[in-house]
């Protein structure tokens, strides 16, 4: 009984992130870090931050890939992988359809463009909670770490380096250090 | 007439080949979608683009569901959702079922020491120019400042923050109209 229990939280938990996941990938990352680290401990925060990493090198989006990687290890069943992953991508579906049903409605609609405003803006704060999470002893092991955390950033924000190229370029120089 | 199969492997192939997700695929949707399929025009195109993005989920995902729908009803959109699915599907699960065996490596276990504060810089560097971009002036920064703060220091859930977000925007909306009908 407790496996269908379990089922049954993967199930609610991904499908919420589903359905509160507005503004796209890193922006759901304080969301799924809230329900799936803290609440539930499916993962530790360095899991997932490794489960970031490999989203940004491999394809599809990140909630996707979280939920196929936590439905398979909390479970250790390719079924837990295809229950989170059908849960996450859910509310999209009704959602979605019923925007393509009513496609003239939505267009210029003010109360959509407001309700947009105010996410736009807020959206911004939970990518930044998402990195302050993710800035732990787990992650962040000595300085070392800040070393290679000023430097990624510096490539990123100054020289827009491709962030596969960063993790690649990190992954030698933290087995280098290390 | 689209078929359905057809349906699938073009978002298979979009699916495929979207490495770090996001926006970085949408000039492949479109080429796709538009150009090669003509599912879509391109007016209706962006402007599906701009729903797709406020509706909640993955871009890409909402994307496929809206082209899927257009061209074959619902169950267009099972096969075009299959096809935007399976292929990150396939690679994580594979990914979930042999990094758990090594992962606790001590070679691998280096190579992600380095790559965590990365990944932590990867998320935090695009903040200034997504601010700019959403027009964040230096009032409104409070905004999204107490948000992260919020939710990084009390753990509250994000949903409430996402919840006051759409009811404050609501909010500031229905102000600004009556200001501008009172002036009138």
């Amino acid at each position: 009984m407790e496996s269908v229990e379990l089922y049954i939280s993967l199930f609610i938990t991904f499908f919420k992130i589903g359905l509160f996941g507005f503004g796209g990938g890193y922006a759901m990352l304080s969301l799924i870090q809230h329900d799936v680290v803290e609440t539930h401990q499916w993962i530790s925060v360095a899991d997932f931050t490794d489960i970031v990493a490999i989203s940004q090198s491999t394809p599809g989006p990140i909630a996707f890939n979280t939920a196929t990687y936590i439905g398979y290890t909390a479970t250790g069943s390719v079924w837990g992988s295809a229950i989170c992953t059908f849960a996450v991508s859910l509310p999209s579906l009704f959602i979605m359809i019923t925007i393509s049903r009513f496609f003239f409605m939505f267009r210029d609609n003010k109360y959509v463009d407001w309700a947009m405003k105010g996410l736009k803006t807020t959206v911004l704060g939970l990518i930044g909670a998402a990195a302050l999470l993710l800035m732990n002893k787990q992650n962040f092991a000595d300085y070392k770490s800040y070393i290679i955390f000023a430097v990624a950033f510096i490539a990123t924000f100054k020289f827009k380096m491709d962030p596969i190229l960063m993790i690649i370029l990190a992954g030698i120089a933290g087995y280098i250090l290390y | 007439m689209a078929s359905y199969w057809q349906i699938f492997i073009s978002f298979f192939k979009i699916g495929s080949f979207t490495l770090g997700g996001g926006y970085a695929m949408i000039p492949l949707i479109q080429k796709e979608v538009v150009d090669k399929k003509g599912w879509l025009k391109e007016s209706e195109f962006v402007e599906m683009l701009a729903i797709a993005q406020s509706a909640p989920g993955p871009i890409a995902l909402n994307t496929a569901i809206f082209v899927g729908y257009k061209a074959r009803g619902v169950k267009g959109v099972i096969f075009s959702s299959l096809g935007t699915i399976l292929p990150s599907f396939i690679v994580i699960l594979l990914i979930a079922m042999i990094f758990t065996d090594f992962k606790d490596n001590p070679g691998v276990e280096r190579v992600f020491k380095g790559i965590r504060p990365a990944v932590v810089a990867l998320i935090a560097a695009p903040l200034y120019q997504m601010g700019k971009s959403a027009g964040i002036t230096r009032k409104t920064v409070i905004i999204p400042t107490l948000a992260a703060l919020i939710v990084w220091q009390t753990g509250l859930s994000p949903i409430y923050i996402i919840i006051a977000a759409i009811l404050g925007g609501l909010a500031v909306g229905m102000i600004k109209e009556k200001r501008t009908k009172s002036k009138k």
